[in-house]
């Protein structure tokens, strides 16, 4: 009896701060989600909890406003993130591949090397990449945001974690007295068995390209071609005060909305991603 | 015939295989890191449209950066990674050793989780420009602190130094200590149960459990959760940025080295885009290599074993 009382107040104040930090986290999207579905003149009013009625009329602001194309943004951030994400798992899965299943020469040197800038800023080589796209032609246009993702060596180190975990070399040596070509295997016995590790790092691949603003900010010019995070940009530094507030909330919501979407569907594998790739045990 | 065949050397492949990341890699960001560095020692920007430069000046970039506001925006960059990171750290351990705490019965457990990673995926611009509205002089904030009677005058939230500063913590804080969480959950549950078990029966409960068994057994995944929250700090940028319009106002109280990188890049300063670039590289080229070591521990774990043992020997007698 003497040790249960400590344990519930304890299980009351564990509940209290997690609901406090779940308010705090879900707060903000709540009033968004109102003041979105609210008319310019309700919101000068002030705040309400309620949502009003004005969810369609506000969407088709955003969706006819020629100064800042959303719709346009968000197919060339669909774009940009989709291939990101397919190109990055695919070719960090052949690296991994390449560094675990064959014994070469340069193989410790390679694996040294992409470790050791496994957290390298991109930010530090910014300025000559953007002269180096600049002559290679590919200023302001999508590419650039693309094909660099080809090397990403904490999407490697995750499916090198991977492979030595769940790939037994036993089986692509029976794939070779099978007559399988190694280009072969890899494509259709060794990406198959990596499918859960891609799921998840394409979640992580295309959610990070999404959300990237710095280099797309630098690289993209034109209207036309700019991604979600630069029309956000664009918004905060246009004449805020003669603005329609509805439509920046509902423009803010449009940019969140599909990760959440996403999130919510695929919360338990991301979740279960997050620590697979980080720490060594 | 087939004998020879048997003996083939795959090493080849191997190449083959590594090629694409590699020279993509190469191009991508060796090549201009090259040009970064060279670009560093060269006067070359832009005034109107004249370009100026490139003239070979030596070390002057980097001198005339350690004499502007390089510095300061640097300190600001800490300030504003420490506001958010004390809280983060916080609240990550305290709910990290409650989430794996089996004794404790969590109602709701899987939906606190969903729920507090959330803004870890959520643009981080999008994210601003929603503080950005919502704490503005006529936002809702305002408004319902207002009509709940906490304030009589509207706040400014974004017109004093602390107020930015405070909000920019607060996102960061809000954006991460989900994700830390999380990790430091695994950390924890990968402590055997039978460590639990032993200090229970010595009596270790409460507080004394979580410092004298977690806090030590989770020490490798701490340290690299702080390094690598240090680099994220180093690179803070969409959250300043968008929320001051890349001012980072009020007086420049906000601006960190990344924003002042960008500045330099927008107006086409290729000279001290360069040296900033270098100061920045050499800084994240430290941290990585702390990365690298804590990563690759297990490769020569009796090695590192053996020289810590020697460290502390030395320390010893060192006293």
């Amino acid at each position: 009896m003497k040790s249960k009382k400590p344990s519930v107040i304890r299980s009351i104040i564990v509940h209290s701060v997690l609901i406090i930090l779940a308010f705090m986290c879900l707060f903000f999207f709540y009033i968004l989600i109102v003041n979105a579905t609210r008319s310019h003149a309700d919101l000068q009013k002030g705040f309400s909890a309620l949502p009003g009625k004005e969810f369609l009329t506000n969407l088709n602001k955003v969706a006819n406003d020629g100064t800042f194309p959303m719709f346009r943004g968000i197919l060339n951030s669909l774009i940009v993130s989709g291939a990101s994400a397919a190109i990055c798992t695919y070719f960090s899965s052949l690296t991994a591949y390449g560094l675990y299943a064959y014994d070469f020469k340069l193989k410790k040197i390679a694996f040294t090397f992409i470790m050791a800038i496994l957290v390298m800023p991109t930010q530090v080589t910014a300025m000559g990449f953007l002269r180096l796209i600049t002559k290679m032609g590919m200023y302001d246009s999508l590419l650039p945001l693309i094909i660099p993702s080809i090397a990403s060596p904490a999407v490697f180190y995750f499916m090198f974690s991977y492979l030595q975990s769940s790939l037994p070399l036993s089986l692509v040596e029976a794939a070779r007295i099978d007559g399988s070509g190694e280009f072969r295997t890899f494509n259709q016995i060794v990406l198959p068995i990596m499918k859960p590790a891609i799921a998840v790092q394409a979640i992580f691949t295309f959610v990070g390209s999404w959300n990237n603003y710095f280099v797309p900010a630098l690289v993209i010019q034109s209207k036309d071609k700019m991604t979600v995070p630069i029309l956000i940009a664009t918004l905060r530094g246009a004449d805020y005060m003669n603005f329609d507030s509805a439509k920046i909330y509902m423009m803010i919501m449009v940019a969140i909305v599909p990760i959440i979407i996403i999130y919510l569907l695929l919360s338990k594998y991301i979740i279960a991603g997050v620590t697979l790739g980080g720490v060594k045990e | 015939m087939k004998k020879r065949q048997k003996s083939i050397s795959y090493a080849k492949w191997g190449y083959y295989f590594i090629l694409p990341f590699f020279l993509c890699y190469f191009i991508f960001s060796l090549i201009p890191l090259v040009d970064t560095v060279r670009y560093s020692f060269f006067e070359y920007y832009r005034s109107g449209i004249k370009e100026i430069g490139p003239t070979f000046i030596g070390l002057d970039n980097y001198v005339s950066l350690l004499e502007s506001d390089m510095l300061r925006y640097g300190a600001n960059t800490l300030i504003l990674w420490v506001i958010g990171f004390i809280p983060q750290i916080g609240i990550a351990l305290l709910l990290a050793v409650w989430f794996t705490d089996i004794r404790l019965k969590i109602h709701g457990k899987q939906f606190f989780k969903v729920v507090i990673y959330l803004p870890n995926l959520i643009m981080a611009s999008a994210f601003a420009m929603l503080f950005f509205t919502m704490f503005s002089t006529n936002g809702p904030v305002n408004s319902i602190l207002m009509s709940m009677g906490v304030i009589k005058e509207k706040i400014d939230f974004m017109g004093s130094t602390f107020g930015t500063r405070s909000l920019v913590g607060f996102m960061n804080f809000l954006m991460w200590f989900g994700n830390t969480t999380i990790m430091l959950m695994a950390a924890i549950m990968g402590i055997s149960v039978d460590v639990f078990e032993a200090a229970e029966i010595d009596g270790c409960r409460g507080i004394k459990r979580f410092w004298y068994i977690i806090l030590p057994l989770i020490r490798p995944i701490l340290a690299y959760t702080l390094i690598t929250a240090i680099i994220g700090g180093l690179q803070m940028f969409d959250v300043p940025q968008i929320l001051t319009n890349g001012q980072g106002a009020p007086d420049r109280t906000s601006m960190t080295l990344i924003m002042f990188l960008n500045s330099h890049l927008k107006s086409k300063n290729y000279g001290m885009a360069g040296a900033l670039s270098v100061y920045l590289f050499i800084v994240s080229g430290i941290l990585c290599f702390i990365v690298y070591r804590m990563t690759n521990r297990n490769d020569s774990d009796e090695a590192k074993t053996a020289a810590k043992r020697r460290a502390r020997e030395e320390r010893r007698r060192r006293k």
